[in-house]
C-alpha cells in the first residue's frame, strides 16, 4: 500500500465515532480525566516553550549583551522554570501514551472477541453471502487501523487541537496583525494541499486498481503455473504480466510524485510565511520600537511554526481518522448482524430408567431424551431419531424457491437415500434438518418435537454430519477426531478411529495420534481425510446421521475402507444419505429421487426399478448425472 | 535531493542574518535584500523538492516494477520441483504482499536515507559554523541518544516479532472457522473455538501492548533530549552572547538546527525499525530470486521429436534425496499405442508419466522419447510434443476460446470444435451463451468438475502432440461419457501415443497395454485379458469395481 489508503470513507462517521468512544471508554471515566489532563499539560508545555525563547532572548540575553561581570541568576531562574514545565509535560505525555496503548489494546482485544462471538453465532446464509477474504480483513486490517486510531491518532489529534488553541491565544496576545498574516497563509496552504491531495488521490485510486490487477494475475497464474509449464506458455505469460506491471509503474510513479510534493510545498510555503512575517515584524519594530521587540518577533516566529505544524498534523490525522472510522463501520456492521434464531425451549438431557420411571440424570448413561416443557409440567421424550418432514418449502433468498412441498419420514433406524443431479436439492434438504437454514413453510419434527422448539445446540448434538469436503483444524489427529465429542477419552478416540478404518493409516504417521495436522490436512489424501471425518462422526455417536458420499476418485483400497467405515457408521441409526454408490442406495429403506427441488419418485430399489422412470434410467446408465 | 536539503539548511542561516543584521540594525534595505534572497532559496528548495519527489517516486515505482518483473520471470524458469518446493501459495505471498512491503520500505527510505544523513551532516556543519563551541553539545548528546534508540528498537523488535507470529495463528483460527463453519456448527463447537480464538487474540494483545508501551517512551525521550539541548544551548548561548562571541540571530538558528538534527536522527531510527520489520519479507523475496532453476532447459537441443515411442531404461527417481518413488523402471511403448496405467495412491503412476515430458529429471537411468534421451531435446520442443493433462488442472479466466488457444495459438474454429467433440465437451460448450466465447471464471469455477476435465482434455488435444498423457483426467466424468471419450480417442487420434492413468479398470481395459504400478515398481504389463488370467490382484480389482454392474 502507498502512504495513504484510499478505501471507502465512513458513511456515518459521527455515529460510528460516538459508538466507538463508548465501547473504548465505557467505565473508564477516571482514565479519561487523567488523559485529558495530560493532554492539556503537554499542549501548554509546547506553547510555553515556543514563547520561551522569545522572552529568554528579550529578558535575559539582550540585557546581558556586552555587560561586564554578568549576573546569570536570572538566566538560571528562567531556565529552571522552563525545565520544570518541560519535565512535567514529558511525564504527562509519556503517561498519556503509556495509558492509551494499554487501553487501545484492551479495547481492540474486546472488540475482536465480540466479533468472533458474533461470527460463531451467525447463520450459514451470512457465510454464503460474504466472501471469506472480506471477513478476514475485518478481523485483521480493520481492527488494526482502529488500534492506530485509539492508541495514537486520538491523543495526537486532541493534543494538536489543544495546542492550536493555546498557540492561537498567545499569538493573538503577542500581535494580532501578525496573526492575520498567519491565518491568511493557513488558507493558502489548505487550498494548495487540497489541490495536490485531490490529484494524488485520483492517482492513488488508479494505483490501487492496477495493483489489484497485478496481484490478481499473479495469484491466478501461480496456481496454474504447472499448466503454464506443460503448455510452454512462459513467454506469453511474461508478456501479459509485463503489460499489467508497466501500467502499475506509471500509476505508482504519478501518485507518489504528487504525494511526495506535498512536503516540499508545505515547507516552502512555511518559509514564505516566515519572510512575510519577518518583513511585517521588522517594519513594526522599526516603526514602534516601544511596543515591538526582537524577542517578541522571535517568539511569534516560533509560535507560528508550531501553529502550522499542528495544522498539518490535524489534517493528516483527520484523514486517518476517517479511514479508521470506515473500518469501524464495517466492524459494527458485522456486530449488528442478527445471529441465528435460537429461542427453543426443548433441551436434550441424559436419562436413566424406562418408560414412566424415566428421569433426568447426570451420569453418562448413553441414553438421552428431549425435555419438553408443557404448560404445567415437563415431559421427557426419549431420543430415538424418528424424523418427519411435512410439506416443506424452502428458499435461500426468499425469492427463488429451491425446495417444493417436500414430505418424507424416517422411522428410527431407517435409511433414506437422496438421488438426483447437481442442484436438485439433495444437500439443501439435509441442511434443513439441523437448521443450518430455516424453512419457510411446513414443519420438520424429531421424535415428534418440532425442530424450531429445540435449542439449536441440542438439535445439532442429536445428529452428526459427514460432509463431502472434510474440514480439518490445525492440531493433532487426536484433537481432530475428538472434535466430534470433547469429553471422549483417548480410548474412545482409538475406538472411533478403528470403526472408521482410520486407525491403520494413523499409526503409519510419524507421531501416530499426536501427528499435527496443518493447513486443512494438506499432507493427507482425500480418502484419509474422509476416514478422519467418519471417525469424528463416530465419536459423536448420535442417533441421526447425515452423510454426503464423496464423488471424487480415491484409490480402490481407500475407497473400500471408506465404504465399510460408512456402512458401520450407518448401523442402528437413522441415516440420511446423499448417495452416489449403488450399494448404499440399494440397502436403503427408501430412495427419494429429486429433480428441481421436488421429489419425483420414491420407494425402495425394487419399486423404483419397476416404475421404469428416472431412477430406472439412472440405474441402467441411460442418463448422465453431472 | 541533496540540493533540496542544502537549501533547507541554508534557510535558517539566512533567517539568522535577517535578524542579526537587518532587524538589529534596523536596516530596511538589508532586510529586503535578504528577504528576496530567502524567497529565491525557498523557490529553489521547492523546485528541488518536487523534482526530488518525482525522481524518488520514479525510482521507487521502477524498483518495484523491476522486482516484480524479475521475480515473475524467475518463476517462469522454475522447474516442477522448484514449484513444489516453494508451493504456489507461498509464491503468491512472495510476489504480492512481500514485494509490496519491500517496495514500501524502499520508497520511504530512498527519501529518508538520503535526506536524513544529509540533513544531519549539513545541519551539524551549519550549527558548528553558527555556534562553534556550542555545537559541542551535540557531540555529547547524539551518541547517547543513538544508543538509547538502538536499545529500544532491539527490545520492541522482539515483541513485534512475537506479535506478528501471533497474527499467523490468529488468521489461521479465523480462516479455519470460516471455511469449516459447517463442521463447527454441526458439532456444536462454537465455545471451544471461542477459547482458541481468545488465546490467539490475547497473545497479540500482550505482545503489542509490550512493544507499543516501549515505543511510547520513544517520543518523550526525544522531547527530553531536545528540551535538554535547548536549555543547555540557552544557558551557554546566553554566556556567549554576553561575551560578544555570538549573535542573537545565530543563537536562534542553532535552535532550528537542533530541531533538524534531532528529527533526522528520529527518521533514521524509524528506518531502522522499518527495516527490521521488513527483513523477513526481503529474505523471502531474495530466496526466490537467488534460487537457480534445477533444470537445464537445453536451448540448443534437438528441436524435432520424430515419433511417439517411449522407453524407460533402468529408471530410478526420488523427489527428495534418499527416498525413491520409482525403482528400476524398464518399459517400452511403441508410437501410436494406447497404454493404461493403474495402481494405488502413491504407487508412482503420476511420477512415472511426469518423466516423459521431463517435468522432473530422473535420478538414475534414462527416459527416451522418439529414440532419444529426453535431455537431448530442447525443453520447449519436447513439451510441445508431449501433452500432459495434469491431475490438478486449471482453467484460466477468459473465454473458452482463449483457454483452448493455450493449446494452439492460431487454432481455427473447426479445429477447436473437433477437439471439443473428441473430449465430449462440444455439446455443453455450445449450450452456453456465446458458445466458444462463453466466459470462464478464474479456476473454471462456473463449470462442473467433469466439464472442466473435458475442457482440459480438449486444450491438450489442440496441441496435436505426438504423445498425450491423461493423468486421471476423467475421474469426475461419469462412466458413460468416459467411455465415449475413450472411443473417440481410439478412433480419431490413433496416431498419437496415448497414456491413460486411472483408478477405474473400466477406463483402461481396452488399452493395447496395461501397466500395473505397485510401490514404485512395475508389477506387471499386459493386455486386459492377459492380466485377468495371470494377475490375481488385477482380477480382484476388476471384480470389486464391476460388482453390481449387471
Amino acid at each position: 500500500m502507498g502512504k495513504m489508503k484510499f478505501g471507502e470513507k465512513a458513511k456515518n462517521p459521527k455515529a460510528t465515532f460516538l459508538r466507538l468512544m463508548k465501547d473504548v471508554f465505557e467505565g473508564r471515566y477516571a482514565l479519561i480525566l487523567l488523559i485529558v489532563f495530560c493532554i492539556i499539560l503537554s499542549a501548554f508545555a509546547t506553547t510555553y516553550s515556543a514563547s520561551f525563547i522569545g522572552s529568554f532572548i528579550d529578558d535575559v540575553v539582550i540585557p546581558l549583551k556586552g555587560v561586564d561581570n554578568p549576573d546569570f541568576t536570572k538566566a538560571i531562574q528562567y531556565l529552571c522554570k522552563f525545565a520544570l514545565v518541560v519535565a512535567v509535560s514529558i511525564v504527562a505525555s509519556f503517561a498519556c501514551s503509556y495509558i492509551m496503548v494499554g487501553v487501545a489494546q484492551k479495547a481492540i482485544f474486546d472488540m475482536r472477541i465480540k466479533m468472533f462471538d458474533k461470527l460463531e453465532s451467525l447463520p450459514l446464509s451470512y457465510f454464503d453471502k460474504n466472501a471469506r477474504g472480506s471477513i478476514m480483513s475485518r478481523f485483521a486490517n480493520d481492527t488494526d487501523t482502529l488500534n492506530q486510531l485509539v492508541a495514537n491518532g486520538l491523543v495526537q489529534l486532541l493534543t494538536a487541537a489543544m495546542t492550536l488553541v493555546m498557540v492561537l491565544v498567545s499569538m493573538a496576545l503577542n500581535s494580532w496583525i501578525l496573526l492575520l498574516v498567519v491565518i491568511a497563509f493557513i488558507f493558502i496552504t489548505l487550498y494548495v494541499t487540497g489541490l495536490i491531495g485531490k490529484k494524488s488521490g485520483a492517482y492513488f485510486k488508479a494505483q490501487q486498481k492496477a495493483l489489484g490487477d497485478v496481484n490478481g494475475y499473479i495469484e491466478e497464474m501461480m496456481n496454474g503455473q504447472r499448466v503454464v509449464k506443460v503448455f510452454t506458455h512462459e513467454e506469453k505469460c511474461k508478456e501479459e504480466f509485463e503489460v499489467l506491471n508497466k501500467d502499475l509503474e506509471k500509476c505508482m510513479a504519478k501518485a507518489n510524485t504528487w504525494a511526495g510534493s506535498m512536503g516540499p510545498v508545505n515547507n516552502n510555503l512555511g518559509h514564505l510565511q516566515y519572510v512575510v512575517l519577518v518583513l511585517a515584524g521588522a517594519v513594526a519594530i522599526i516603526a514602534r520600537p516601544d511596543i515591538y521587540t526582537i524577542g517578541a518577533l522571535a517568539a511569534f516566529l516560533q509560535l507560528s511554526k508550531s501553529f502550522s505544524n499542528n495544522i498539518s498534523q490535524i489534517s493528516q490525522q483527520a484523514n486517518n481518522v476517517l479511514l479508521a472510522l470506515a473500518g469501524a463501520e464495517r466492524i459494527y456492521k458485522l456486530l449488528d448482524e442478527t445471529g441465528e434464531m435460537d429461542d427453543g425451549d426443548v433441551t436434550l438431557v441424559r436419562v436413566k430408567g424406562e418408560g414412566e420411571a424415566m428421569e433426568e440424570c447426570k451420569e453418562r448413561t448413553g441414553r438421552w431424551a428431549w425435555k419438553v416443557p408443557e404448560k404445567d409440567k415437563t415431559v421427557l421424550v426419549p431420543l430415538k431419531g424418528g424424523v418427519v418432514v411435512d410439506h416443506v418449502d424452502f428458499s435461500y433468498d426468499g425469492e427463488k424457491t429451491v425446495l417444493h412441498d417436500i414430505s418424507l419420514y424416517a422411522k428410527p433406524g431407517q435409511k433414506i437415500a437422496f438421488v438426483g443431479s447437481t442442484g436438485a436439492g439433495k444437500t439443501t434438504i439435509t441442511n434443513l434438518l439441523n437448521r443450518f437454514y430455516n424453512i419457510q413453510k411446513g414443519t420438520i419434527t424429531i421424535d415428534g418435537v418440532d425442530i424450531r422448539r429445540i435449542k439449536l445446540n441440542d438439535l445439532r448434538r442429536s445428529m452428526a454430519m459427514v460432509l463431502q469436503d472434510t474440514n480439518l483444524f490445525t492440531g493433532t489427529v487426536r484433537e481432530n477426531i475428538r472434535y466430534g465429542n470433547p469429553q471422549a477419552s483417548d480410548d474412545d478416540v482409538i475406538k472411533a478411529a478403528k470403526l472408521a478404518n482410520a486407525h491403520e493409516f494413523i499409526m503409519m504417521m510419524k507421531d501416530g495420534y499426536d501427528t499435527v495436522i496443518t493447513n486443512n490436512g494438506e499432507n493427507l489424501s482425500q480418502g484419509q481425510r474422509q476416514l478422519l471425518s467418519i471417525a469424528r462422526a463416530a465419536i459423536a455417536d448420535p442417533p441421526i446421521m447425515v452423510l454426503d458420499e464423496a464423488t471424487s476418485s480415491i484409490d480402490t483400497h481407500t475407497e473400500t475402507l471408506v465404504q465399510s467405515g460408512m456402512d458401520k457408521l450407518m448401523e442402528n441409526r437413522t441415516v440420511f444419505v446423499i448417495a452416489h454408490r449403488l450399494s448404499t442406495v440399494r440397502n436403503s429403506n427408501a430412495i427419494m429421487v429429486l429433480e428441481n427441488g421436488r421429489i419425483i419418485e420414491r420407494g425402495d430399489h425394487e419399486d423404483l426399478l419397476k416404475e421404469k422412470g428416472v431412477y430406472y434410467s439412472l440405474y441402467t446408465g441411460k442418463t448422465e448425472l453431472s | 535531493m541533496v540540493l533540496e536539503v542544502l537549501m533547507e539548511v541554508l534557510i535558517p542561516a539566512i533567517m539568522a542574518q535577517i535578524i542579526d543584521v537587518g532587524v538589529a540594525e534596523m536596516d530596511m534595505n538589508y532586510i529586503l535584500l535578504m528577504s528576496a534572497f530567502l524567497i529565491l532559496t525557498a523557490l529553489l528548495s521547492l523546485f528541488f523538492g518536487v523534482m526530488g519527489a518525482k525522481f524518488g517516486s520514479d525510482a521507487g515505482a521502477g524498483f518495484s516494477t523491476n522486482l516484480r518483473h524479475d521475480l515473475y520471470s524467475k518463476v517462469q524458469e522454475f522447474s516442477f520441483s522448484d514449484i513444489d518446493r516453494f508451493s504456489p501459495s507461498s509464491l503468491i505471498t512472495r510476489l504480492t504482499t512481500d514485494v509490496q512491503r519491500v517496495q514500501q520500505l524502499f520508497t520511504m527510505s530512498i527519501r529518508m536515507f538520503v535526506r536524513s544523513p544529509m540533513m544531519l551532516i549539513f545541519s551539524s556543519i551549519m550549527a558548528f559554523r553558527a555556534g562553534g563551541v556550542l555545537a559541542m553539545i551535540f557531540i555529547i548528546v547524539l551518541p547517547i541518544l543513538a544508543l538509547a534508540i538502538a536499545i529500544m528498537v532491539k527490545i520492541t523488535y522482539s515483541y513485534f516479532n512475537a506479535a506478528f507470529k501471533g497474527y499467523d495463528r490468529f488468521n489461521q483460527v479465523v480462516g479455519e472457522n470460516l471455511s469449516g463453519i459447517r463442521t463447527v456448527k454441526a458439532y456444536v463447537r462454537e465455545d471451544k473455538e471461542k477459547v482458541k480464538f481468545g488465546e490467539s487474540a490475547e497473545n497479540i494483545r500482550y505482545n503489542f501492548t509490550k512493544a507499543q508501551k516501549m515505543m511510547a517512551a520513544m517520543s518523550p525521550l526525544m522531547m527530553f533530549v531536545s528540551y535538554g539541548c535547548m536549555i543547555a544551548i540557552s544557558y551557554f548561548g546566553a554566556k556567549l552572547v554576553n561575551v560578544g562571541s555570538m549573535d542573537t540571530g545565530s543563537l536562534m538558528s542553532i535552535f532550528t538546527y537542533t530541531g533538524q538534527i534531532l528529527s533526522s536522527l528520529m527518521m533514521t531510527g524509524m528506518i531502522v525499525v522499518m527495516y527490521t520489520m521488513t527483513k523477513p519479507s526481503m529474505e523471502r523475496v531474495a530466496e526466490v530470486l537467488s534460487s537457480k532453476s534445477s533444470m537445464d532447459e537445453n536451448e540448443d537441443g534437438e528441436k524435432v521429436v520424430p515419433d511417439g515411442s517411449i522407453s524407460f531404461e533402468n529408471v530410478d527417481f526420488g523427489y527428495k534425496e534418499g527416498s525413491k518413488v520409482l525403482k528400476n523402471i524398464n518399459l517400452e511403448i511403441k508410437s501410436g499405442e494406447m497404454v493404461g496405467v493403474i495402481g494405488t495412491t502413491g504407487s508412482g503412476k503420476t511420477t512415472l508419466v511426469s518423466l516423459i515430458a521431463r517435468l522432473y529429471d530422473t535420478t538414475n537411468g534414462r527416459v527416451k522419447v522418439g529414440g532419444r534421451d529426453v535431455r537431448e531435446y530442447n525443453l520447449d520442443a519436447l513439451r510441445d510434443s508431449v501433452s500432459v493433462v495434469l491431475q490438478k488442472n486449471t482453467l484460466f479466466s477468459g473465454s473458452v476460446r482463449e483457454n483452448l488457444q493455450w493449446g494452439k495459438e492460431d487454432a481455427t474454429e473447426e479445429e477447436m470444435k473437433r477437439a471439443l467433440d473428441i473430449s465430449s465437451a462440444l455439446s455443453f460448450v455450445m449450450e452456453k451463451e456465446g458458445g466458444l466465447d462463453y466466459h470462464v471464471e478464474q479456476g473454471g469455477s462456473n463449470f462442473s468438475g467433469g466439464q472442466r476435465q473435458r475442457l482440459c482434455i480438449a486444450r491438450a488435444l489442440l496441441k496435436s502432440p505426438k504423445i498425450l498423457i491423461m493423468d486421471d483426467s476423467t475421474s469426475a466424468v461419469d462412466t458413460k461419457t468416459d467411455r465415449k471419450i475413450r472411443e473417440s480417442l481410439r478412433r480419431d487420434v490413433n496416431s498419437m501415443t496415448r497414456i491413460i492413468i486411472s483408478q477405474r479398470v473400466s477406463s483402461i481395459e481396452d488399452a493395447d497395454k496395461i501397466v500395473i504400478m505397485n510401490a514404485g515398481r512395475i508389477e506387471d504389463v499386459g493386455t486386459h485379458s492377459q492380466l485377468m488370467e495371470r494377475n490375481a490382484g488385477y482380477r480382484n480389482l476388476y471384480e470389486t469395481q464391476t460388482k453390481g454392474r449387471e
